[in-house]
C-alpha cells in the first residue's frame, strides 16, 4: 500500500476529505462575519449565536410545525435574517461611527444573552436532527465511508460561497454595497440609500450563519455552545484570510479545515489550537492576512 | 390507664423539654451558625446535564428533606459553575473555605477540577465529597483524610463495560479518550480489564476536551480494525461521537461502540434512535425500584427531568454529610469525616454502601442496555438491567496507593 508521512494513503484521503467537510463551515461563517466586518465594520461576536439559532430555527420548525429540513434551509435562514434585520435596526445602528471595540462588547453580550436563553430552555445536551432521508445513508468511497450528507454539506456550500461572491462582485447591487464602504457620503449623494444597504448586508451576514446552523444540525447535536465552539475559531480564519476580504475568508476556511484535519492525524493533543499558531504565524508575516490589503 | 397516659405525657414533655434545653449547647457546636454546602460543577459546558443545575437542585432536596436544618442551625446549600477550569474552581472554593464559611464541597464534576480542589480542601482541613468526577486518583495516590468520592469512578465503569464486552466477544480494543487527567484515567482502567480478560488494546487516539468533531478520530479507530471502539469521554463529546460513528457507518462495518461514561442524561439527549444497543454502567436507575422512582418522581416534579446517578449521587452524598454531622453533634471536619468514614450509607442512592478508609463509597453498580425505541412504554424509559455488579467487585480493595487513608 502507498504510504505518505508514515501513513497509508486512503487514510490520508480520507482525512482530506473530512478537512474538507469541517472547511465547509469555516468558510460559509467566516464568509458572513468578512461581509459583516468589510461592509460594516462590525467586529460580530454574535455569529457563532446566530448560526445556533439557524440549527435551532431548523429543529423548532420540525418540531413545533412539522417542517422538514428542505423547506427549513430557506425558512431558518430567512428567520435568522429577520433577527439580523432587528440587531442592526435597534442595537448596531446606534453604534455606528464609534470605536468597532463598542460594535464588539454589543454583539459578544447579544450571544451570551441568546446562548443563555437556549441553554436555560434546552439544557447542553443538545438536541437530534435526523439529515432528510434523501441525504441518508453513506456511500463506500474505497477509502472511505463517506456520508451522503456531509458529501452535501461542501457542495451546499461551494454553491453558497460562490454565489455570495458573484453577488458581491459582479452585481450592480455588489457595486453599490463596495461602493459604500469606500465612500458612503458620495453614494448617498448619488442617491443611493446607504443605511438600508447596510442593513440588508448584516441581515445577509446572518442569514448565511443561519444557513450553516441548518446545514451543521444533522451533523452535529443542535445544541446552545455549538456557535460558542466554532466562534473563535472562525474569527482567527477570518484573520488569516484577513479582515473583510470575502476571497480570504472562502479560502482560508477550506484550507485550515484541511489543515486542522491532518493534524488531528499526525498530533491530536494539538488539533484545537493549531488555527491560532496559524493565525499567529500569519499576523507576524503578514499582518494583514494572507488575502488583505495593506 | 390514664395514669399510664399521663406518665406517657410527661416523659414526653420532660424528654422534648431536654431536647430544647440541649438544643442551644449543641448548636454552638455548629461554628457560625450555619451549615453550608457548596456545590461546584460545570453549569454551562459539556457537563451541564451530567450533573449542573440538576444537581444543585438535588442537594436543594436533600436539604429540605433533612429538614433544612441540622444541630438546630440552618443547612445552606450555595452553588458556583468552575467551567471544567481547575483554577477557577480553586479560587472559588478558596473563597468559600475563607470567607463565606462553606463547610464543605461537594459534586465537583470534572477529574482535574475534583483533584485541584480536594487538594486545596485538605490543606484547608476541609471535607470534600465528590461526586460528578471519575478518576481513582481521588481515592489512590491524591486521596485526602477529609475526601469522598461518592457516585462511580473509573474503576467502576471498566469492570462494568469493559468486562461485559469483553466477556460478549470483544476482545481488541481502540481508544478515542479526552485529552485530561479522566480520560486517561479511565483508558487505563478500561485497559487493564481488557488485558485481564485476555483481550488486547490495539492503540488510541487523544482528543480536546469538547471537541464537535469527530470524524477524524473515528477514521482512525475504524482503521485500527478494533473490534470495540471505546470512547473514554463524557458528556456532549461522547453524544457526538457516537452519533457521528452512526453517520460513518461504524457500527453498520461490524465494530462495537462501548461509552464508558454514560448516563441517563447523554442518552436522553442522543434519543434512543441513536443509543440503542449501548451498553453501559451507571449507579442508579430511577425504575429500578420504588425508592429511586420515588425519589425521581419528586425530582422530575422540580426539574422536568429524571436524575442520573450524579443527581442523585448528590442528594445522597449531602444527606449522609448531614448525617454525619448529627451524629457527631459538631461540623468539625475531623468528627465529621469519622462519621462519614464509619457510617453504613443506607439512603435510595447507596443501599448497604459503605465508605472504605480512602473515602471510595462502596456500592452496587449496574450494567445496563439502551433499549430500542420500540421497547420504551413512557417518557424516559430508556434502561434494561442487565446485570448487577457487586460493590466490591466493582470498586476492588482500598487503594494501597492511598497513604493518608485512616
Amino acid at each position: 500500500m502507498t504510504t505518505i508521512l508514515g501513513l497509508p494513503l486512503p487514510v490520508l484521503l480520507g482525512q482530506l476529505l473530512l478537512g474538507l467537510i469541517n472547511g465547509s463551515f469555516y468558510a460559509l461563517l467566516s464568509l458572513g462575519l468578512a461581509v459583516i466586518f468589510g461592509m460594516l465594520q462590525v467586529v460580530n461576536f454574535v455569529h457563532g449565536a446566530l448560526y445556533m439559532l439557524g440549527a435551532f430555527a431548523a429543529y423548532l420548525l420540525l418540531h413545533y410545525a412539522g417542517i422538514g429540513y428542505w423547506p427549513a434551509l430557506v425558512l431558518a435562514p430567512l428567520i435568522v435574517a429577520a433577527l439580523g434585520v432587528l440587531i442592526e435596526r435597534l442595537l448596531l445602528r446606534r453604534l455606528h461611527g464609534l470605536d468597532p471595540l463598542y460594535g464588539l462588547l454589543l454583539t459578544f453580550g447579544l450571544s451570551l444573552i441568546l446562548e443563555g436563553l437556549f441553554r436555560d430552555a434546552f439544557g447542553t445536551s443538545g438536541q437530534v436532527y435526523a439529515p432528510p432521508t434523501a441525504l441518508a445513508g453513506g456511500v463506500n468511497l474505497g477509502f472511505m465511508f463517506m456520508p451522503v450528507y456531509r458529501g452535501w454539506v461542501v457542495v451546499a456550500s461551494l454553491v453558497v460561497c460562490l454565489a455570495t461572491w458573484i453577488v458581491i462582485e459582479r452585481t450592480k447591487f455588489g457595486a453599490y454595497l463596495r461602493a459604500a464602504t469606500e465612500n458612503a457620503t458620495l453614494v448617498q449623494a448619488f442617491g443611493v440609500n446607504v443605511p438600508v444597504l447596510l442593513t440588508l448586508t448584516y441581515a445577509l451576514g446572518a442569514g448565511l450563519a443561519g444557513l450553516a446552523g441548518v446545514l451543521a444540525a444533522p451533523v452535529y447535536q443542535v445544541s446552545p455552545l455549538m456557535g460558542q465552539h466554532l466562534i473563535i475559531v472562525v474569527f482567527a480564519v477570518v484573520v488569516i484570510g484577513g479582515m473583510g476580504s470575502i476571497m480570504g475568508a472562502v479560502a482560508a476556511g477550506y484550507l485550515l479545515g484541511i489543515l486542522e484535519g491532518f493534524t488531528k492525524v499526525f498530533y491530536p493533543e494539538a488539533s484545537n489550537i493549531v488555527v491560532f499558531v496559524i493565525m499567529a504565524v500569519v499576523l507576524l508575516i503578514r499582518p494583514a492576512g494572507l488575502f488583505g490589503k495593506e | 390507664m390514664k395514669g399510664t397516659a399521663t406518665g406517657f405525657k410527661r416523659a414526653l414533655r420532660i424528654s422534648l423539654l431536654s431536647a430544647i434545653a440541649a438544643a442551644p449547647a449543641m448548636a454552638q457546636e455548629a461554628s457560625d451558625g450555619v451549615v453550608k454546602i457548596g456545590i461546584l460543577n460545570d453549569q454551562s459546558g459539556v457537563y451541564a446535564d451530567f450533573g449542573g443545575k440538576w444537581s444543585v437542585e438535588a442537594a436543594k432536596m436533600a436539604a429540605e428533606d433533612f429538614g433544612g436544618e441540622v444541630l438546630g442551625v440552618p443547612v445552606q446549600i450555595i452553588d458556583a459553575d468552575h467551567q471544567n477550569k481547575p483554577d477557577i474552581a480553586s479560587n472559588i472554593a478558596r473563597q468559600w473555605y475563607d470567607t463565606e464559611q462553606v463547610d464543605a464541597i461537594m459534586e465537583l464534576t470534572t477529574s482535574s477540577v475534583a483533584l485541584a480542589v480536594q487538594g486545596l480542601s485538605k490543606e484547608k482541613g476541609k471535607i470534600d465529597i465528590v461526586v460528578g468526577a471519575a478518576t481513582t486518583k481521588l481515592t489512590g495516590d491524591q486521596c485526602s483524610p477529609y475526601g469522598f468520592h461518592w457516585a462511580y469512578n473509573t474503576r467502576s465503569l471498566a469492570v462494568g463495560t469493559g468486562g461485559a464486552l469483553v466477556e460478549a466477544g470483544g476482545d481488541t480494543w481502540f481508544f478515542l479518550t479526552a485529552d485530561y487527567a479522566f480520560g486517561y484515567q479511565l483508558e487505563k482502567d478500561t485497559g487493564d480489564v481488557v488485558k485481564a480478560k485476555g483481550g488486547k488494546v490495539l492503540g488510541s487516539v487523544r482528543h480536546p476536551l469538547s471537541t464537535t468533531d469527530f470524524s477524524s478520530f473515528l477514521l482512525q479507530a475504524q482503521a485500527s480494525g478494533a473490534k470495540v471502539i471505546g470512547l473514554a469521554n463524557a458528556g456532549l463529546d461522547t453524544n457526538n461521537a457516537i452519533k457521528q460513528a452512526s453517520e460513518f457507518g461504524i457500527v453498520q462495518g461490524g465494530q462495537r461502540l462501548a461509552a464508558l461514561l454514560f448516563t441517563l442524561a447523554e442518552v436522553h439527549g442522543l434519543g434512543l434512535d441513536a443509543a440503542q444497543g449501548l451498553t453501559l454502567t451507571e449507579g442508579y436507575y430511577w425504575d429500578l425500584d420504588d425508592d429511586n422512582r420515588a425519589f425521581a418522581e419528586r425530582f422530575m416534579k422540580r426539574t422536568g427531568r429524571m436524575p442520573n446517578m450524579i443527581q442523585a449521587g448528590t442528594y445522597s452524598a449531602v444527606t449522609q454529610y448531614l448525617k454525619a454531622v448529627k451524629a457527631a453533634g459538631t461540623d468539625a471536619t475531623e468528627a465529621v469525616a469519622k462519621g462519614l468514614h464509619e457510617m453504613p450509607v443506607d439512603d435510595f442512592f447507596g443501599k448497604g454502601g459503605k465508605v472504605q478508609p480512602t473515602g471510595r463509597m462502596v456500592h452496587d453498580m449496574y450494567l445496563f442496555e439502551v433499549k430500542k425505541p420500540d421497547e420504551s412504554t413512557k417518557d424516559w424509559d430508556y434502561y434494561k438491567l442487565i446485570s448487577t455488579i457487586p460493590g466490591d467487585e466493582a470498586y476492588g480493595p482500598p487503594s494501597p496507593d492511598c497513604k493518608t487513608g485512616q
